[in-house]
Protein backbone atom coordinates (compact mmCIF):
# COMPACT_ATOMS: atom_id res chain seq x y z
CA UNK A 1 0.00 0.00 0.00
CA UNK A 2 2.67 2.01 0.76
CA UNK A 3 4.69 1.44 -2.47
CA UNK A 4 1.56 2.11 -4.55
CA UNK A 5 1.10 5.28 -2.55
CA UNK A 6 4.97 6.55 -2.98
CA UNK A 7 4.91 5.17 -7.03
CA UNK A 8 1.56 7.11 -7.55
CA UNK A 9 3.51 10.28 -5.78
CA UNK A 10 6.51 9.66 -7.88
CA UNK A 11 4.08 9.58 -11.38
CA UNK A 12 2.32 12.82 -9.96
CA UNK A 13 5.62 14.37 -9.49
CA UNK A 14 7.28 13.82 -12.92
CA UNK A 15 3.65 14.97 -14.71
CA UNK A 16 3.93 18.16 -12.57
CA UNK A 17 7.49 18.66 -13.36
CA UNK A 18 7.18 17.87 -17.30
CA UNK A 19 3.90 19.81 -17.43
CA UNK A 20 5.88 22.87 -15.50
CA UNK A 21 8.80 22.13 -18.26
CA UNK A 22 6.00 22.38 -21.18
CA UNK A 23 4.35 25.39 -19.59
CA UNK A 24 7.48 27.05 -18.97
CA UNK A 25 8.38 26.57 -23.01
CA UNK A 26 5.38 27.60 -24.01
CA UNK A 27 4.90 30.75 -22.07
CA UNK A 28 8.66 31.50 -23.66
CA UNK A 29 11.20 31.29 -20.58
CA UNK A 30 12.98 28.52 -22.32
CA UNK A 31 13.55 29.83 -25.75
CA UNK A 32 17.12 31.44 -25.21
CA UNK A 33 18.36 27.69 -24.10
CA UNK A 34 15.50 26.02 -26.87
CA UNK A 35 17.31 28.75 -29.69
CA UNK A 36 20.90 27.31 -28.28
CA UNK A 37 20.12 23.53 -29.03
CA UNK A 38 18.12 23.81 -32.28
CA UNK A 39 21.20 25.97 -33.51
CA UNK A 40 23.56 23.52 -32.56
CA UNK A 41 21.72 20.85 -33.72
CA UNK A 42 21.15 22.55 -37.48
CA UNK A 43 25.43 23.51 -37.39
CA UNK A 44 25.23 19.59 -36.75
CA UNK A 45 23.12 18.19 -39.50
CA UNK A 46 24.14 20.90 -41.81
CA UNK A 47 27.85 19.96 -41.63
CA UNK A 48 26.52 16.18 -41.80
CA UNK A 49 24.43 17.21 -45.09
CA UNK A 50 26.93 19.07 -46.73
CA UNK A 51 30.17 16.62 -46.27
CA UNK A 52 27.34 13.66 -47.41
CA UNK A 53 26.65 15.72 -50.16
CA UNK A 54 29.55 16.24 -51.39
CA UNK A 55 30.36 12.41 -51.30
CA UNK A 56 27.63 12.21 -53.18
CA UNK A 57 28.40 14.25 -56.05
CA UNK A 58 32.49 13.28 -55.55
CA UNK A 59 30.41 9.71 -56.49
CA UNK A 60 28.15 10.68 -58.84
CA UNK A 61 29.53 13.61 -60.72
CA UNK A 62 31.23 11.21 -63.57
CA UNK A 63 28.03 10.07 -64.71
CA UNK A 64 26.09 13.14 -64.70
CA UNK A 65 29.15 14.69 -66.93
CA UNK A 66 28.44 11.91 -69.41
CA UNK A 67 24.75 12.04 -69.66
CA UNK A 68 24.87 15.78 -69.31
CA UNK A 69 26.81 15.77 -72.49
CA UNK A 70 25.23 12.84 -74.44
CA UNK A 71 22.30 15.21 -73.59
CA UNK A 72 23.95 18.10 -74.87
CA UNK A 73 24.57 16.14 -78.08
CA UNK A 74 20.94 15.39 -78.37
CA UNK A 75 20.06 19.10 -78.10
CA UNK A 76 22.24 20.60 -79.88
CA UNK A 77 20.83 17.99 -82.63
CA UNK A 78 17.72 18.52 -82.38
CA UNK A 79 18.57 22.60 -82.31
CA UNK A 80 20.74 22.00 -85.82
CA UNK A 81 17.27 19.94 -86.98
CA UNK A 82 14.60 22.86 -85.57
CA UNK A 83 17.08 25.32 -87.50
CA UNK A 84 17.41 23.82 -90.89
CA UNK A 85 13.44 23.35 -90.62
CA UNK A 86 13.21 27.37 -89.60
CA UNK A 87 15.03 28.10 -92.76
CA UNK A 88 13.16 25.60 -95.17
CA UNK A 89 9.82 26.48 -93.86
CA UNK A 90 11.33 30.58 -94.37
CA UNK A 91 11.72 29.63 -97.78
CA UNK A 92 8.54 28.12 -97.93
CA UNK A 93 6.87 31.25 -96.45
CA UNK A 94 8.47 32.98 -99.01
CA UNK A 95 7.61 31.38 -101.73
CA UNK A 96 4.40 31.51 -100.44
CA UNK A 97 4.01 35.02 -100.28
CA UNK A 98 5.25 35.44 -104.32
CA UNK A 99 3.09 32.95 -105.21
CA UNK A 100 0.00 34.85 -103.59
CA UNK A 101 0.96 37.88 -105.28
CA UNK A 102 1.27 36.25 -108.43
CA UNK A 103 -2.45 34.74 -107.94
CA UNK A 104 -3.41 38.08 -106.82
CA UNK A 105 -1.59 39.19 -110.17
CA UNK A 106 -3.85 37.24 -112.71
CA UNK A 107 -6.98 37.30 -110.69
CA UNK A 108 -6.89 41.36 -111.24
CA UNK A 109 -5.75 40.29 -114.52
CA UNK A 110 -8.75 37.41 -115.66
CA UNK A 111 -8.52 38.29 -119.30
CA UNK A 112 -5.42 36.24 -119.82
CA UNK A 113 -4.70 32.62 -118.75
CA UNK A 114 -0.99 32.22 -117.16
CA UNK A 115 1.47 28.98 -116.61
CA UNK A 116 3.69 29.62 -113.43
CA UNK A 117 7.21 28.59 -114.18
CA UNK A 118 10.41 28.67 -111.83
CA UNK A 119 13.56 30.51 -113.18
CA UNK A 120 15.90 28.27 -113.39
CA UNK A 121 19.40 29.61 -114.89
CA UNK A 122 20.82 32.46 -116.99
CA UNK A 123 22.75 32.92 -119.84
CA UNK A 124 26.07 31.71 -119.73
CA UNK A 125 27.09 34.34 -121.92
CA UNK A 126 27.06 38.26 -119.90
CA UNK A 127 26.46 40.27 -123.17
CA UNK A 128 23.16 38.33 -123.15
CA UNK A 129 20.05 38.68 -120.55
CA UNK A 130 18.19 35.93 -121.09
CA UNK A 131 16.90 33.60 -118.10
CA UNK A 132 15.51 29.46 -118.49
CA UNK A 133 12.35 28.57 -117.01
CA UNK A 134 11.39 25.14 -115.99
CA UNK A 135 8.03 24.68 -118.49
CA UNK A 136 8.54 23.74 -122.11
CA UNK A 137 5.83 22.60 -124.50
CA UNK A 138 5.18 20.47 -122.53
CA UNK A 139 3.31 22.59 -120.71
CA UNK A 140 1.75 24.47 -123.75
CA UNK A 141 4.47 27.62 -123.48
CA UNK A 142 4.99 28.40 -127.11
CA UNK A 143 7.77 30.86 -128.50
CA UNK A 144 6.51 34.53 -128.58
CA UNK A 145 4.57 34.07 -125.13
CA UNK A 146 4.55 37.31 -122.83
CA UNK A 147 6.67 36.92 -119.06
CA UNK A 148 5.25 38.55 -116.54
CA UNK A 149 5.77 38.72 -112.84
CA UNK A 150 2.54 40.64 -110.51
CA UNK A 151 5.52 43.47 -111.13
CA UNK A 152 5.22 43.97 -114.24
CA UNK A 153 6.65 42.35 -118.04
CA UNK A 154 9.75 40.61 -118.00
CA UNK A 155 10.05 39.78 -121.33
CA UNK A 156 9.01 37.06 -123.88
CA UNK A 157 9.16 33.25 -124.97
CA UNK A 158 12.60 33.42 -127.12
CA UNK A 159 13.03 29.40 -127.90
CA UNK A 160 11.22 26.23 -125.78
CA UNK A 161 12.43 22.76 -125.67
CA UNK A 162 10.17 20.19 -123.75
CA UNK A 163 10.21 21.08 -120.16
CA UNK A 164 12.30 24.14 -120.34
CA UNK A 165 12.33 27.44 -122.29
CA UNK A 166 14.23 30.44 -122.35
CA UNK A 167 12.90 33.82 -122.09
CA UNK A 168 14.51 37.06 -123.72
CA UNK A 169 14.26 40.05 -121.04
CA UNK A 170 13.27 43.39 -121.87
CA UNK A 171 16.90 43.92 -120.68
CA UNK A 172 18.49 42.11 -123.75
CA UNK A 173 20.21 44.49 -126.17
CA UNK A 174 18.45 43.41 -128.70
CA UNK A 175 14.76 43.79 -126.97
CA UNK A 176 12.70 46.12 -128.55
CA UNK A 177 9.62 46.76 -127.47
CA UNK A 178 6.57 49.38 -128.25
CA UNK A 179 5.43 51.30 -125.50
CA UNK A 180 2.59 53.77 -123.96
CA UNK A 181 3.58 57.01 -122.00
CA UNK A 182 0.40 56.88 -119.93
CA UNK A 183 0.64 60.25 -118.41
CA UNK A 184 1.85 62.06 -122.06
CA UNK A 185 -0.14 59.61 -123.86
CA UNK A 186 2.39 59.23 -126.39
CA UNK A 187 4.26 56.20 -127.92
CA UNK A 188 7.52 55.53 -127.62
CA UNK A 189 10.64 51.95 -128.04
CA UNK A 190 12.13 50.49 -125.04
CA UNK A 191 15.03 49.12 -125.27
CA UNK A 192 18.09 47.35 -123.42
CA UNK A 193 21.10 47.25 -122.93
CA UNK A 194 24.06 45.24 -122.43
CA UNK A 195 24.50 46.78 -118.41
CA UNK A 196 20.82 45.96 -117.68
CA UNK A 197 19.21 49.26 -118.14
CA UNK A 198 16.59 49.96 -120.23
CA UNK A 199 15.64 53.50 -122.01
CA UNK A 200 12.91 55.04 -123.75
CA UNK A 201 14.07 56.10 -127.74
CA UNK A 202 11.59 57.30 -130.37
CA UNK A 203 9.69 59.75 -127.79
CA UNK A 204 8.36 62.45 -130.51
CA UNK A 205 9.88 65.90 -129.20
CA UNK A 206 6.67 67.76 -129.34
CA UNK A 207 5.26 65.31 -126.23
CA UNK A 208 5.95 66.70 -122.89
CA UNK A 209 7.18 63.37 -120.62
CA UNK A 210 7.71 64.01 -116.57
CA UNK A 211 9.80 62.10 -114.20
CA UNK A 212 7.43 59.09 -112.62
CA UNK A 213 5.73 58.89 -116.01
CA UNK A 214 4.32 55.13 -116.01
CA UNK A 215 5.12 52.96 -119.08
CA UNK A 216 2.82 50.47 -120.65
CA UNK A 217 3.21 48.19 -123.24
CA UNK A 218 1.24 49.90 -126.51
CA UNK A 219 0.50 46.29 -128.01
CA UNK A 220 1.91 47.67 -131.31
CA UNK A 221 3.68 45.39 -133.33
CA UNK A 222 2.25 42.67 -132.21
CA UNK A 223 4.46 41.39 -129.95
CA UNK A 224 3.10 41.92 -126.92
CA UNK A 225 -0.37 42.41 -125.66
CA UNK A 226 -1.54 46.06 -124.28
CA UNK A 227 -1.37 47.88 -121.10
CA UNK A 228 1.27 45.37 -119.08
CA UNK A 229 3.26 47.86 -116.86
CA UNK A 230 6.91 47.82 -117.61
CA UNK A 231 8.29 50.88 -115.47
CA UNK A 232 8.71 54.48 -114.95
CA UNK A 233 10.51 57.27 -116.21
CA UNK A 234 12.98 58.63 -114.46
CA UNK A 235 14.78 61.38 -116.28
CA UNK A 236 14.28 62.58 -119.67
CA UNK A 237 17.40 63.68 -122.60
CA UNK A 238 16.30 65.73 -124.97
CA UNK A 239 18.08 67.86 -127.26
CA UNK A 240 17.22 70.19 -130.06
CA UNK A 241 19.33 69.18 -132.54
CA UNK A 242 18.02 65.38 -132.85
CA UNK A 243 14.63 63.94 -133.89
CA UNK A 244 13.72 62.19 -130.60
CA UNK A 245 14.36 62.51 -127.11
CA UNK A 246 15.07 59.72 -125.22
CA UNK A 247 14.53 58.66 -121.06
CA UNK A 248 16.17 56.44 -118.41
CA UNK A 249 13.62 53.88 -116.79
CA UNK A 250 13.25 52.21 -113.71
CA UNK A 251 12.04 49.17 -114.22
CA UNK A 252 8.60 47.44 -112.25
CA UNK A 253 10.63 44.04 -111.69
CA UNK A 254 13.85 43.70 -110.00
CA UNK A 255 15.28 41.72 -112.86
CA UNK A 256 18.71 40.39 -110.33
CA UNK A 257 15.99 38.53 -107.99
CA UNK A 258 13.77 36.65 -110.58
CA UNK A 259 12.33 33.51 -109.15
CA UNK A 260 8.79 32.98 -110.19
CA UNK A 261 6.93 34.03 -113.44
CA UNK A 262 4.38 33.75 -115.22
CA UNK A 263 4.23 32.82 -118.57
CA UNK A 264 0.49 34.51 -120.81
CA UNK A 265 -0.43 31.34 -122.61
CA UNK A 266 -3.45 32.63 -124.19
CA UNK A 267 -1.42 35.62 -126.18
CA UNK A 268 0.02 34.18 -129.52
CA UNK A 269 2.29 37.46 -130.91
CA UNK A 270 1.37 38.31 -134.70
CA UNK A 271 3.88 38.25 -137.21
CA UNK A 272 4.10 41.25 -139.40
CA UNK A 273 7.17 41.05 -141.34
CA UNK A 274 5.03 40.24 -144.13
CA UNK A 275 3.41 43.31 -143.64
CA UNK A 276 6.59 45.28 -143.63
CA UNK A 277 7.51 46.82 -147.04
CA UNK A 278 10.81 45.71 -148.71
CA UNK A 279 12.78 47.34 -151.45
CA UNK A 280 12.50 46.05 -154.80
CA UNK A 281 14.56 46.04 -157.43
CA UNK B 1 37.73 5.46 -120.46
CA UNK B 2 38.18 7.47 -117.16
CA UNK B 3 38.12 10.71 -120.38
CA UNK B 4 34.28 9.79 -120.71
CA UNK B 5 34.90 11.90 -117.25
CA UNK B 6 34.05 14.70 -119.26
CA UNK B 7 30.51 14.36 -119.80
CA UNK B 8 29.30 14.39 -116.31
CA UNK B 9 32.01 16.66 -115.28
CA UNK B 10 31.20 19.77 -118.29
CA UNK B 11 27.50 19.06 -118.06
CA UNK B 12 28.17 19.79 -114.46
CA UNK B 13 29.83 22.96 -115.56
CA UNK B 14 27.38 23.98 -117.35
CA UNK B 15 24.54 23.60 -114.74
CA UNK B 16 26.98 25.67 -112.32
CA UNK B 17 27.34 27.89 -114.91
CA UNK B 18 23.71 29.00 -115.73
CA UNK B 19 22.40 28.16 -111.92
CA UNK B 20 24.75 30.10 -110.15
CA UNK B 21 27.85 31.45 -111.19
CA UNK B 22 25.35 33.91 -113.71
CA UNK B 23 24.13 35.29 -110.69
CA UNK B 24 27.69 36.04 -109.04
CA UNK B 25 27.94 39.30 -110.96
CA UNK B 26 30.49 41.98 -110.64
CA UNK B 27 29.15 45.00 -112.71
CA UNK B 28 27.58 43.19 -115.38
CA UNK B 29 30.53 40.72 -115.84
CA UNK B 30 30.33 37.03 -114.45
CA UNK B 31 33.23 34.27 -114.74
CA UNK B 32 32.94 31.48 -117.40
CA UNK B 33 33.15 28.17 -115.70
CA UNK B 34 33.40 26.33 -118.76
CA UNK B 35 36.50 28.60 -120.30
CA UNK B 36 38.51 28.28 -117.54
CA UNK B 37 37.65 24.83 -117.14
CA UNK B 38 39.00 24.24 -120.96
CA UNK B 39 42.34 26.06 -120.40
CA UNK B 40 43.06 24.90 -117.16
CA UNK B 41 42.91 20.84 -118.68
CA UNK B 42 44.62 21.48 -121.53
CA UNK B 43 47.54 23.16 -119.93
CA UNK B 44 48.03 19.65 -118.44
CA UNK B 45 51.18 18.09 -120.07
CA UNK B 46 49.34 14.79 -120.24
CA UNK B 47 46.02 15.44 -121.35
CA UNK B 48 45.75 14.34 -125.12
CA UNK B 49 41.91 14.81 -125.17
CA UNK B 50 41.47 18.95 -125.06
CA UNK B 51 39.96 18.96 -128.53
CA UNK B 52 37.42 16.70 -127.92
CA UNK B 53 36.63 18.43 -124.37
CA UNK B 54 36.53 21.47 -126.38
CA UNK B 55 33.69 19.85 -128.74
CA UNK B 56 31.63 18.77 -125.82
CA UNK B 57 31.72 21.99 -123.96
CA UNK B 58 30.71 23.84 -126.98
CA UNK B 59 27.73 21.78 -127.91
CA UNK B 60 26.70 21.32 -124.18
CA UNK B 61 26.77 25.68 -124.25
CA UNK B 62 25.49 26.02 -127.58
CA UNK B 63 22.37 24.16 -126.11
CA UNK B 64 22.01 26.80 -123.79
CA UNK B 65 23.00 29.91 -124.47
CA UNK B 66 21.39 32.68 -127.28
CA UNK B 67 25.08 32.66 -128.60
CA UNK B 68 25.78 31.93 -132.08
CA UNK B 69 26.96 28.02 -131.94
CA UNK B 70 29.91 28.75 -134.28
CA UNK B 71 30.96 31.72 -131.58
CA UNK B 72 30.88 29.52 -128.66
CA UNK B 73 32.81 26.69 -130.33
CA UNK B 74 35.02 28.71 -132.18
CA UNK B 75 36.26 30.37 -128.85
CA UNK B 76 36.24 26.99 -126.73
CA UNK B 77 38.70 25.83 -130.02
CA UNK B 78 41.04 29.04 -129.92
CA UNK B 79 40.81 28.92 -125.91
CA UNK B 80 42.07 25.08 -126.17
CA UNK B 81 45.02 26.29 -128.82
CA UNK B 82 46.41 28.83 -126.76
CA UNK B 83 46.66 27.02 -123.44
CA UNK B 84 48.92 24.16 -125.64
CA UNK B 85 50.60 26.80 -126.91
CA UNK B 86 51.54 28.48 -124.13
CA UNK B 87 51.74 24.92 -122.30
CA UNK B 88 54.89 24.38 -124.65
CA UNK B 89 56.45 27.63 -124.06
CA UNK B 90 56.05 27.96 -120.40
CA UNK B 91 55.46 25.20 -119.35
CA UNK B 92 57.70 25.72 -116.06
CA UNK B 93 55.24 28.50 -114.64
CA UNK B 94 51.93 26.78 -115.05
CA UNK B 95 50.06 29.05 -112.96
CA UNK B 96 51.72 32.25 -115.02
CA UNK B 97 50.51 29.97 -118.12
CA UNK B 98 47.00 29.89 -116.90
CA UNK B 99 46.85 33.26 -115.91
CA UNK B 100 47.74 34.15 -119.61
CA UNK B 101 45.42 31.56 -121.11
CA UNK B 102 42.55 33.21 -119.04
CA UNK B 103 43.11 36.81 -119.95
CA UNK B 104 44.01 35.98 -123.50
CA UNK B 105 40.98 33.34 -123.53
CA UNK B 106 38.42 35.91 -122.35
CA UNK B 107 39.55 38.92 -123.84
CA UNK B 108 39.16 36.46 -127.42
CA UNK B 109 36.09 34.72 -126.23
CA UNK B 110 34.50 38.50 -125.60
CA UNK B 111 35.79 39.74 -128.66
CA UNK B 112 34.09 36.94 -130.46
CA UNK B 113 30.69 37.22 -128.58
CA UNK B 114 30.56 41.11 -129.07
CA UNK B 115 31.53 40.47 -133.22
CA UNK B 116 28.50 38.79 -133.48
CA UNK B 117 25.94 40.37 -131.24
CA UNK B 118 26.66 43.65 -133.06
CA UNK B 119 26.86 41.95 -136.50
CA UNK B 120 23.47 40.43 -135.31
CA UNK B 121 21.81 43.88 -134.60
CA UNK B 122 22.50 44.45 -131.11
CA UNK B 123 23.58 48.01 -130.53
CA UNK B 124 26.17 47.56 -127.76
CA UNK B 125 28.71 50.35 -126.95
CA UNK B 126 32.03 49.28 -127.04
CA UNK B 127 33.00 51.03 -124.08
CA UNK B 128 30.30 49.55 -122.38
CA UNK B 129 31.09 45.97 -123.54
CA UNK B 130 34.64 46.65 -122.15
CA UNK B 131 34.33 48.43 -119.03
CA UNK B 132 30.88 46.65 -117.54
CA UNK B 133 31.53 43.30 -118.70
CA UNK B 134 34.71 42.33 -119.92
CA UNK B 135 37.06 43.50 -117.46
CA UNK B 136 34.78 42.30 -114.43
CA UNK B 137 34.53 39.09 -116.20
CA UNK B 138 38.04 38.89 -116.30
CA UNK B 139 38.39 39.57 -113.27
CA UNK B 140 36.42 37.08 -111.54
CA UNK B 141 37.79 34.85 -114.29
CA UNK B 142 41.61 34.94 -112.81
CA UNK B 143 39.89 34.55 -109.04
CA UNK B 144 38.61 31.01 -110.36
CA UNK B 145 41.32 29.97 -112.47
CA UNK B 146 43.70 28.69 -109.68
CA UNK B 147 41.47 26.78 -107.86
CA UNK B 148 40.27 25.30 -111.08
CA UNK B 149 43.83 24.67 -112.18
CA UNK B 150 44.74 23.11 -108.85
CA UNK B 151 41.06 21.09 -109.26
CA UNK B 152 42.11 20.00 -113.30
CA UNK B 153 45.89 18.87 -112.19
CA UNK B 154 44.10 16.56 -109.83
CA UNK B 155 41.45 14.73 -112.22
CA UNK B 156 44.50 15.05 -115.11
CA UNK B 157 46.35 12.97 -112.75
CA UNK B 158 43.19 10.28 -112.37
CA UNK B 159 42.54 10.30 -115.94
CA UNK B 160 46.11 9.83 -117.06
CA UNK B 161 47.31 7.82 -114.18
CA UNK B 162 51.11 6.63 -114.00
CA UNK B 163 52.26 9.06 -116.85
CA UNK B 164 55.23 10.76 -116.30
CA UNK B 165 55.21 14.92 -116.87
CA UNK B 166 58.32 16.24 -117.43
Amino acid sequence: MKDLFSRSLQTTIIFLVVGGILALALGGYFSSASNQFTGSLVGVQTWISTRVQALQDFFTAPRDIASLRARNAELQAEVSQLQAQVIDLQQRVNETEVLRALVDFSRSNPESTYRAAAVIGRDPSPFLHYVVINRGSNDGIRRGMPVVTNQGLIGRIDAVIADAARVQLITDPASSINVHLQNADAEAVLIGSVTGDVSLDMISQDVSVEPGDLILTSGLGGGYPPDLIIGQVVSIRSLDVELFQQAVVQPSVDFTRLEIVLVITNFRPVDISPLVPTTTP
Amino acid sequence: MRNLIAFPLIALAVILQSAVVSRMTLLSGYADLMLILLSAWALQAQVRSAWHWALVAALMVGYVTRLPWLVTAAGYFVVVFIAQLLQRRIWQAPLLAMFSVTIAGTLLMHLMSYAALVFGGSPIPLGDALGFVTLPSLLLNLLFAIPMYAFMRDLAQWVYPGEEVE
